[in-house]
């Protein structure tokens, strides 16, 4: 074990060159492979029920062309790596990370967002629960909540099984604890998952105290 | 308005808006997407480029030369900002550390260039052709090994009372115990982030900030603008925690990004860059020592700290809330600094007593073990109505707190402005079934888990400062409210809106508010659990002065008059309150000040945290199961988003007690898992059902308002409550933060 | 992320063809670890060849009774198959057990298996690392190690594997189909399909440059009870510290391979051979070869202790 560490060490101390060397890459290396222009294509999709044509950088995220492209800045960026969901959009009927997703493997799509859901004026059942119970603090991660959660209670209908259930085989069951797993890709860093469990199993029409029991 | 005796009634006391459970006035906008965030202001700069921060590859040491060619050559880069062409910046203000390095390095991931271009994903490609020569530095990233050159620290002088020494070498039951407490990130959701747009020498920044006024000041101070050349708005923050606290790299960097380029700029720190970019909890190494007699009353009580920062920074003052917490004759509180060359330490949702408590809680409970007291008993038993030995004045515990307010030692000792401890441990016992702990560690199994129960106090200053506010009613009957305090997710936006609606008799909604504006009068901001108190009394101030003006331009006396279901009322004459508008809208603005009985009594929040535990016999997993806080927190404005405050906190416990942690890299000097896959919170799955009481109570010492924080009364004291479960769980105690399950799997019960 | 160019192709054989033709070019399915990596530029592709289209997206039965998973298949469906539930019940367990909702209704099985490793060094392009870039070296090794190889790991490379579906596939003897630039077609058992570090870590697997996977197949059903016990610190939404993916026959006998433990999911045959003799006796004959840093040493423990809650459910099932 020892001379492992040994090993390490020395492979560290190359390394802190390397990693200097990195940044520092050599002018040689450093002549760009002639700066790649930014690669342009078209992108048709229906969004909120609206087509959109736009053309894009293909680098382009489905995020960012929802909110940096088309305003729509309810959905929103919090690590742009899959680690938070608070990008999560329906898409296809699918809830994903729309920050893990090119715009350009979205042709045709069909995307809802939470500004596809309702208006101040007119919530979605999901977006009432939500303010009744307090399902938030700063409303960051709120519409990839809100996103999610709708979609969890169709998966929970549909019968996809989740980490949580005793017996795969069985449809999953409408309790708190499937729908605490469910939504763990979506991380609220003010901790309103209490709330947002209430705010759940209001929409769902069932008591989250008995459902814990 | 100067307050400087204890309130007496007033309309607050109606509590016909004020203390009603009122969902978020804002909550249709959150729950909609249309409440626009900082870097989402396309109304206001709709042509904003890009900015894109580029940090450190090292952590200590220099640039020895930079290579910024090839970026300035890419596709779509209008400008990079070094520090070879940003102009001076000043270090000065709430965070030392530079928000823009060159060429001395001083933590990792300090930013050392912003790129500019025209779009998001040019100006990310283009930070990665910067080319930057670096000679590493010697640096001190072991806070451990740091120990040998920690010194106190003028915000925590040394507290020595009486003969600590004697008093627990002689006592017949002790603890003497070493904790540890990591390094945390706040990873607040909504990344730092800015647009910033220069009008001719007039310069604005959307920007995510907690306390508008001290990033006005630093961002005037550090890049030597005018302030009255500055706006900030920050209408809408996605999560604080303290990570907010002034000016950090993204706002400093667009605004000189702005200027370089002649145009509006937006900048959001990246996820893997903020960790270490920013600033965090500093880690701490506390020893307790407690000594009781036989009948628990404890004789000496000692907790010395010691954390690291980087020069200029401060000390985590986690032994601070001791003094106030347990009576005891005898007494040792030391708070020890070290230089390390880590990034920035400093404040984090109740910085002091969140680390504090971590330790000191356990401590207790350690204490009660080997006395074989009930922890609650002890915990009872030890209450104290004056600060023991009053150390000193005021409220000591807050480092967002600008006042310093040291105080020397006064003659009587300074009793606390009100006090229920007891009845929050009481009622917490009770509601939680604390009877049915066993108090023999590890003798309660159901099937393959491990169950247990733990509990820990809480305590946290409750801090308020100078605060004003501006009312307008207008020829309609609506009165708007305008102040620069801000909304992190605390509820400010709704308990302003109650406060300013029980002072004019109106519904909630014939009121608007609108914060966070330097335009609008100074409120302090969101920090230190101070904002809520501070910015209802500036809305109350303001409100006497609209009152008087009402009532003098509808003809009342205003001493006799009353404001009700939108009349002015006097004896059998009643107004509508518009038709004192209906000339044109009536303005006040006033701002409350305080005197001095924030020395003359101690202003302290209280609480008590019960937890439930299981721990997987065979994998050492720590689930919760359940979790109670009891708060004694001043006038509740709103139930709900105080509810949501406490459970918000409790989750920031849970993270704290299980899994958070900013692992170092001791020969890199950085920290290592510096995103959110790599440094876990709490997600849904970990947070069972949650429970929140508060205690009636109400501090006219505070304000005419009465009302208190909780929004960090709500961590405090919640990850040691967590810890005693896992304990009486396992029979094992674990004293290194976080508690993971490699740290007690060793000493589970052997499997067959 | 680097500027690339992008295209779909409409066969599996063109997909792979438009991949070896053009340098730097790669398949893009789901994209979830993918784009993650190009963000931070640990993954630079030039061309980008969509593969959503190939009609991979089907599970079928095989002609000796088995599975055929098509490579694009979702985590989501592939969990949710009826026959998979039914018959292959720790594949269920273990997708279900990773990422979140959202990921796996877009992660695809062909690409989960290629999902790259969580060490925090290789996601950091300021640090030495010999997988992102060879002889750069390990920062790993004498770093932070906690999620680390305690087995099969190398002086250049300590990282790990870190999907939770490849380690059920293990357990139940899979193969991965595979198409080639030149058209031809290959089976590569499992067990084969991902690599040791050695002194190659950047090498994750057996794929050739423009090789494309085009199906997953399961033998026929083996029975017994079926387990995946996932360990980690939080409850949900994280990597596996370790992790079991077992089936139990009701005479106590069985398979079982680990994941979060080496640079592949981890199954030494002749540790099966004692599954009756209990987990000491299987983890013995398992990590016989390990070398953990002090950071996961506890991982060793860890395995026996989750096998055994495992071995415990499969008795009481």
């Amino acid at each position: 074990m020892m001379s492992e560490i040994e090993i390490s060490r020395r492979g560290v101390l190359a390394g802190s060159a390397a990693a200097a060397a990195i940044a520092a890459a050599p002018h040689v290396e450093a002549q760009p492979a002639k700066a790649l222009p930014p690669a342009t294509m078209p992108v048709s999709l229906t969004i909120n029920g609206k087509r959109r044509d736009l053309t894009l950088d293909t680098r382009t995220t489905l995020l960012d062309t929802l909110r940096e492209h088309l305003q729509l800045t309810g959905t929103k960026k919090g690590c742009d790596h899959g680690q938070c969901g608070a990008c999560t959009v329906i898409v296809n009927g699918e809830r994903i990370n729309s920050c893990l997703s090119l715009a350009v493997q979205h042709q045709g799509d069909e995307v809802t967002t939470i500004e596809g859901l309702g208006t101040p004026d007119k919530l979605h059942p999901m977006q009432a629960a939500f303010v009744r119970h307090d399902g938030y603090q700063c409303g960051y991660c709120t519409p990839g909540q809100i996103c999610s959660a709708i979609a969890v209670l169709d998966e929970i209908k549909r019968g996809d099984p989740s980490h949580v259930q005793a017996d795969l085989t069985q449809r999953p069951q409408l309790t708190s604890l499937e729908m605490r797993e469910r939504m763990s890709g979506n991380i609220c860093r003010c901790g309103a998952y209490s709330n947002i469990a209430e705010a759940m199993a209001d929409v769902a029409g069932v008591d989250v105290k008995e459902m814990e029991a | 308005m100067k307050f400087d005796t204890p309130a007496g009634t007033n309309p607050i006391d109606q509590e016909k808006v004020v203390g009603k459970p009122h969902p978020r006035i804002e909550g249709p906008l959150k729950t909609t997407g249309r409440a626009v965030y900082s870097y989402e202001n396309h109304e206001a700069a709709p042509d904003a480029a890009y900015g894109y921060v580029v940090g450190s590859a090292i952590a200590k040491g220099r640039i020895s030369s930079m290579d910024v060619r090839e970026a300035k050559a890419a596709p779509g880069v209008l400008a990079i900002v070094t520090a070879d062409n940003a102009g001076p910046i000043k270090k000065q203000g709430f965070y030392v550390a530079k928000p823009l390095a060159g060429p001395e390095i001083e933590h990792y991931h300090q930013a050392i260039a912003l790129v500019v271009a025209e779009t998001f994903e040019q100006a990310r490609h283009a930070a990665s052709l910067i080319r930057v020569d670096y000679a590493r530095g010697q640096g001190a990233f072991d806070l451990a090994a740091a120990r040998g050159g920690a010194k106190p620290h003028r915000r925590r002088p040394d507290i020595r009372i009486g003969d600590f020494d004697k008093a627990f070498s002689s006592a017949p039951v002790k603890v003497d115990a070493t904790y540890t407490t990591p390094d945390h990130s706040h990873m607040m959701l909504e990344p730092h982030a800015t647009i910033a747009r220069w009008d001719g020498d007039q310069l604005t920044i959307w920007s995510a900030q907690q306390i508008i006024g001290w990033a006005r000041r630093d961002l005037g101070n550090k890049l030597s603008i005018p302030q009255d050349k500055i706006r900030i708005v920050a209408t809408y923050i996605g999560g604080g925690f303290g990570g907010k606290g002034s000016v950090c790299s993204d706002a400093i960097l667009a605004a000189l990004g702005a200027r370089a380029v002649g145009r509006a700029v937006k900048v959001a720190l990246p996820r893997p860059l903020m960790p270490n970019n920013t600033s965090h909890r500093p880690a701490t190494i506390q020893r307790v020592r407690l000594a009781a007699g036989r009948d628990g009353k404890l004789v000496a009580v000692g907790h010395e700290t010691l954390s690291g920062n980087l020069p200029g920074g401060g000390p985590e003052i986690a032994a601070a809330q001791t003094q106030l917490l347990y009576a005891g004759a005898n007494r040792l509180n030391l708070t020890r600094l070290a230089t390390l060359d880590l990034p920035e330490g400093n404040a984090m949702r109740a910085p002091g007593e969140a680390s504090g408590l971590m330790a000191l809680e356990i401590a207790m409970d350690e204490l009660a073990e080997k006395l074989g007291m009930d922890p609650v008993e002890l915990r009872i038993l030890n209450d104290t109505q004056v600060v023991p030995g009053d150390p000193g004045r005021g409220s000591p515990t807050d480092p967002q707190s600008a006042s310093g307010n040291q105080g020397k030692a006064e003659e009587a000792p300074l009793p606390f402005s009100i006090r229920q401890f007891i009845p929050c441990l009481r009622t917490g016992a009770e509601r939680f079934g604390w009877k049915q702990r066993s108090p023999k560690p590890g003798s309660r199994r159901e099937g393959r888990w491990l169950i247990g129960m733990g509990m820990a106090s809480a305590i946290r200053g409750a801090p308020i400062m100078p605060a004003g506010g501006r009312v307008t009613l207008d020829a309609k009957g609506i009165v708007t409210v305008e102040s620069n305090m801000t909304d992190m997710g605390t509820g400010s936006y709704t308990i302003i809106g109650q406060t300013v609606a029980e002072m004019m008799g109106l519904p909630l909604d014939r009121v608007v508010v609108k914060l966070a504006d330097s335009d609008f009068p100074e409120a302090f901001g969101g920090g230190g659990q101070g904002g809520a108190a501070s910015a209802t009394a500036g809305a109350y101030a303001a409100c006497m002065k609209l009152r008087e003006a009402v009532a003098t331009k509808l003809g009342f006396n205003s001493a006799d008059a009353k404001f009700v279901g939108g009349e002015v009322r006097a004896g059998n004459r009643r107004a509508p309150l518009a038709q004192a508008a209906k000339d044109g809208a009536i303005t006040a603005e006033d701002k409350m000040e305080y005197g001095d009985l924030s020395k003359r009594f101690e202003q302290q929040t209280f609480g008590a945290h019960f937890c439930e535990v299981a721990v997987d016999a065979y994998t050492g997993e720590i689930r919760i199961r359940r979790m109670l806080a009891v708060c004694a927190a001043g006038r509740i404005l709103n139930p709900i988003t105080a509810r949501s405050q406490v459970i918000g906190g409790m989750v920031g416990g849970a993270g704290a007690a299980l899994m958070e942690e900013l692992a170092v890299d001791k020969r890199f000097g950085f920290f290592v898992n510096h995103d959110l896959a790599g440094y876990e919170v709490p997600v849904h799955a970990d947070i069972p059902h949650q429970e929140v009481i508060f205690l009636e109570e109400t501090d006219p010492t505070m304000s005419p308002v009465k009302a208190k924080g909780v929004g960090e009364l709500g961590i405090s004291g919640v990850a040691p409550a967590i810890a005693n479960a896992v304990y009486n769980a396992t029979g094992v105690r674990v004293r290194e933060y976080p508690i993971t399950l490699d740290k007690h799997l060793a000493k589970l019960p052997e499997i067959v | 992320m680097k500027p690339f160019t992008y295209e779909r192709a409409k066969t599996p054989a063109e997909a792979a063809a438009a991949v070896a033709r053009q340098p730097g070019a790669k398949f893009l399915a789901g994209g979830t670890n993918l784009l993650d990596l190009m963000k931070l530029e640990i993954e630079t592709p030039r061309h980008l060849v969509d593969v959503q289209d190939l009609k991979l997206d089907r599970i079928e039965p095989t002609s000796d009774g088995g599975l055929r998973i098509g490579a694009l298949v979702t985590n989501t469906k592939l969990a949710a198959d009826t026959r998979v539930r039914r018959d292959y019940g720790v594949l269920t367990r273990a997708i279900v057990a990773g990422a979140s909702g959202q990921l796996r209704n877009k992660a695809t099985t062909a690409g989960n298996l290629l999902q790259r490793t969580r060490c925090p060094y290789f996601y950091d392009p300021n640090m030495p690392c010999n997988k992102r870039k060879p002889g750069s070296g390990c920062a790993a090794i004498g770093g932070y190690s906690r999620q680390l190889a305690v087995i099969g790991s190398s002086d250049h490379c300590i990282a790990t594997y870190p999907g939770d579906m490849a380690v059920a596939m293990r357990v139940l003897d899979a193969t991965v189909e595979t198409v080639k630039a030149d058209g031809t077609t290959r089976a590569i058992p499992i067990a084969d399909f991902h690599r040791l570090p050695g002194d190659t870590p950047h090498l994750d697997n057996n794929l050739e440059a423009g090789e494309l996977i085009t199906a997953v197949t399961l033998p026929r059903p083996i029975g017994g009870t079926h387990h995946y016990e996932k360990v980690r610190d939080r409850a949900s939404y994280a990597f596996a510290l370790v992790s079991v993916a077992a089936i139990i026959q009701k005479d106590g006998s069985g398979r079982v391979a680990f994941g979060g433990v080496a640079h592949k999911p981890w199954r030494v045959e002749a540790a099966d051979d004692v599954m009756t003799q209990g987990a000491a006796a299987v983890t013995a004959k398992a990590f016989a070869d390990a070398r953990p840093t002090d950071d996961n040493a506890f991982k060793i423990p860890l395995a026996t202790r989750a096998l055994a809650a495992t071995i415990a459910e499969g008795r009481s099932a």
